[in-house]
């Protein structure tokens, strides 16, 4: 079993996002992450899914992703085949805002993107060992939420979608 | 100035007659009455076949489709309507059959709010569609049918829906057909590699026990030429999958059998003596292979195959070539060099003798009292034209037709292969004779599966279409029976069934009909069977506990397959 992210471009059709997951549930694979926004082209989306299975499975999985008659092409990598990041917001309460939390926002090069009345909302950017490093030392000043995206990813290989058009 | 625009549900009949469409099944409902109002002006230009239940109508379709290789066009109503349609469409997609669908829908409005017959037909049939797509605006309706068959019939052939809201069959507009031929993000046809080809050609010129086994993919091609022009110059002995048979004549000299749980003998076992298997059109469906541990491993592998998922999907392939394999074949005719195998294809004749010897002669010449499914095959072989359809439903006497029925041509097989699913035959015999009133169809069905869509004799009264239906009544789930028997301690759980009189029901339809239940009058029963111009029903009554053989047990080996 290996990490791997699944890179589809697509065509904007209503119900696409349903038939990719169905390949997953039918198979009964847990889908550990996903986002979905537009590429470089317009009208082409692209979605980024990351889950955790075998190489034969992973194959297959593509193979039928690729299949769908609105998938332009879907392509799978390992983690170091790609260049990702995630984001996370973590919602503190204003009263935990001391020099101790300063320096762990610091520490970590996370930042407050928001400071209400009540709470401030910080944010950091890396990858998921980092975001929960820090979600691990935020829980002393008493986190009233967090949220972390899937990951959005570029590949390395120099291959780009346009020889598929 | 007179307005050009017409409505919705218009544009709909109108996108059918310019895509070919010959006939549609379908059953009609509130959510699709336009459609059918429309129907009306048009009876002249095609033809609506109105079946007994909504999966009668895809069933149809279906036979239509296979033996056509046109794309069958069915329509029902939203909500149940729709929902009857889903066995039909699981069917057809693991089966590879051309199909547009189409369904009624409630008006936009009304998406979404539990309104009267309202379901998710789009969402419940995701999964079993090659593709599917709901329309809510009269402009939207004839390019999306453009696209359903450019993509029901193209690549790998398959089922897609179109659910058309209510609003959108109403609605006025114009009407300006363009058939699709290229979608973007679609490429049904993979180029044929040259090296694909090299690679190929080199394992199969090297190979001292190549053997080819044939699918369904064939016949969707059209390759049957190319397959034989390949077999004619390699001397390869070659097996059929369920669905590939008919592909290759039976008479043809490197014809060696079929594949399968209840295949031929030499063609299962010799599938792990071989040195190259070379697989055509066909995706190594568990029923073929049986255990895939034990599957051909000492085998390298060549591939042909239009569908780039089913390589490597279940067997290793040292040589796969993607493409159409009309193209592949030929390209491979041209680069092998000539050879004959005959020692080779002796053991498989060897094996075909044990077979005869064990199995087939007490099939087709019984010295027992009970009458066996294997004779009537026999005897319809006696009277039947080389070009007819044989169309089975699923069990026994699908298993023992499809082993003993002696196929010529292509296009003359139609079953359920992939899901097997009971009550499919006689609709789909009806679809098969609508293709063509002067063929031959018989539909062979057991004494469970006809009672699965037995409405469907009205709609072959109603049509006149002259099928020949051959129920082979053990009284039994048979092929249930058979399990039991075999690997349940024969514990009969629920497989005795308690049968009507199925004569009086033909009859109640207007079919003329026969029950034998005494060897002595079979014969003269299908030969009447065979003069007789229209519908025809003959029962007859076989042998209650038969079992088929030979038989693979699931999770056996192929190497294990058993003759009795
Ligand atoms: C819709 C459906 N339900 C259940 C089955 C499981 N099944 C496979 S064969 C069979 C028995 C078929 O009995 P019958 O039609 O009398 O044919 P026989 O085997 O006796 O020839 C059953 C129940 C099936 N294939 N399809
Ligand atoms: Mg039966």
């Amino acid at each position: 079993m290996k990490r791997y992210t699944i890179s589809v471009f697509t065509e904007n059709f209503i119900g696409i996002l349903s038939r990719i997951t169905l390949i997953f549930t039918r198979r009964g694979i847990n889908i550990d992450g996903f986002t979905a926004s537009e590429s470089r082209e317009e009208g082409i989306y692209r979605i980024t899914i990351e889950v955790t299975t075998s190489e034969e499975q992973i194959i297959q999985l593509a193979k039928q992703i690729d299949k769908i008659v609105d998938v332009i092409k879907a392509f799978y990598y390992l983690d170091d085949e790609m260049v990702f990041q995630e984001i996370a917001l973590y919602k503190i309460p204003i009263s935990s805002l001391d020099p101790g939390l300063e320096k762990v926002i610091r520490q970590h090069s996370a930042r407050i993107i928001s400071a209400e009345k009540e709470f401030v909302v910080i944010e950091l950017t890396g990858h998921k060992e980092d975001t929960q490093q820090l979600l691990e030392v935020l829980k002393e000043f008493n986190v009233l939420e967090f949220v972390r995206s899937g990951r959005v990813a570029v590949a390395k290989p120099m291959e780009t979608i346009d020889k598929y058009l | 100035m007179k307005d050009s625009r017409i409505r919705g549900a218009d544009i709909v009949i109108r996108s059918l007659i310019a895509e070919n469409a010959k006939y549609i099944f379908g059953y009609p409902g509130g959510a699709i009455m336009p459609v059918y109002d429309a129907l009306y002006d048009y009876e002249d230009q095609i033809q609506h076949i109105l079946t007994r239940h909504e999966q009668g109508a895809i069933h149809a379709a279906q036979g239509y489709a296979r033996v056509s290789g046109k794309v069958g066009v069915c329509m029902a109503t939203s909500g149940p309507g729709a929902t009857n349609l889903i066995t039909g469409i699981a069917d057809a997609l693991i089966d590879s059959t051309p199909l547009v669908c189409i369904t009624g829908q409630v008006a936009s409005y009304l998406l979404g709010t539990d309104a009267f017959q309202e379901t998710d037909v789009v969402g419940i049939s995701m999964p079993a569609t090659k593709w599917n797509i709901q329309v809510q605006r009269v402009e939207d309706i004839a390019p999306a049918i453009a696209k359903a068959f450019h993509i029901a019939r193209s690549g790998r052939p398959g089922p897609v829906l179109i659910d058309i809201t209510k609003n959108a069959q109403v609605a006025l507009g114009e009407f300006n057909y363009v058939p699709c031929l290229n979608i973007r993000s679609y490429k049904p046809y993979p180029k044929v590699s040259d090296s694909d080809i090299d690679l190929a050609a080199e394992l199969i010129d090297r190979a001292e026990r190549p053997y080819l086994l044939y699918g369904q993919g064939v016949i969707i091609g059209k390759a049957e030429k190319e397959l034989a022009a390949f077999l004619d110059k390699t001397g390869i002995p070659a097996a059929c999958t369920l669905l590939g048979t008919g592909a290759l004549s039976e008479e043809h000299p490197n014809y060696v059998g079929k594949l399968g749980m209840h295949g031929n003998y030499g063609p299962n076992l010799l599938t792990n003596k071989c040195d190259v298997l070379i697989a055509v059109g066909m995706r190594f469906d568990d029923r073929v292979t049986g255990d895939l541990t034990r599957y051909a491993k000492q085998a390298k592998v060549v591939h042909l195959e239009l569908d780039s998922a089913e390589i490597n999907k279940n067997v290793r392939c040292a040589a796969p070539v993607l493409g159409d394999c009309k193209i592949s074949l030929a390209k491979l005719t041209e680069k092998v060099k000539p050879a004959k195998h005959d020692a080779w294809t002796a053991k498989f004749r060897e094996l075909e003798a044990e077979e005869k010897r064990v199995v087939v002669g007490n099939d087709l010449l019984p010295t027992k009292d009970g009458l066996t499914m294997g004779e009537v095959i026999r005897h319809i072989n006696e009277f039947k034209a080389d070009d007819a359809i044989l169309v089975t439903d699923v069990g026994q006497h699908q298993m023992v037709a499809w082993r003993y029925f002696e196929y010529k041509t292509t296009r003359t097989q139609v079953t359920s292969g992939g899901l097997g699913t009971m009550g499919f035959a006689l609709p789909a015999a009806l679809g098969a004779q609508l293709h063509d009133y002067n063929r031959q169809v018989i539909c062979v069905v057991g004494d469970g599966g006809i009672q699965m869509t037995v409405q469907e004799f009205g709609t072959i009264m109603q049509t006149k279409a002259p099928v020949k239906v051959v129920l082979l009544n053990n009284n039994f789930l048979g092929m249930v029976r058979q399990w039991q028997q075999l690997f349940f301690d024969k514990r009969y759980s629920f497989t005795e069934l308690e049968n009507p009189d199925f004569q009086k029901i033909a009859e109640a339809y207007r079919f003329k009909s026969q029950k034998v239940e005494k060897r002595g009058d079979l014969r003269e029963a299908v030969a009447e069977m065979f003069i007789h111009d229209g519908p025809y029903f003959l029962e007859v009554v076989v042998e209650k506990e038969d079992n088929v053989f030979p038989m693979i047990a699931s999770g056996s080996s192929v190497e294990e397959v058993r003759l009795s």
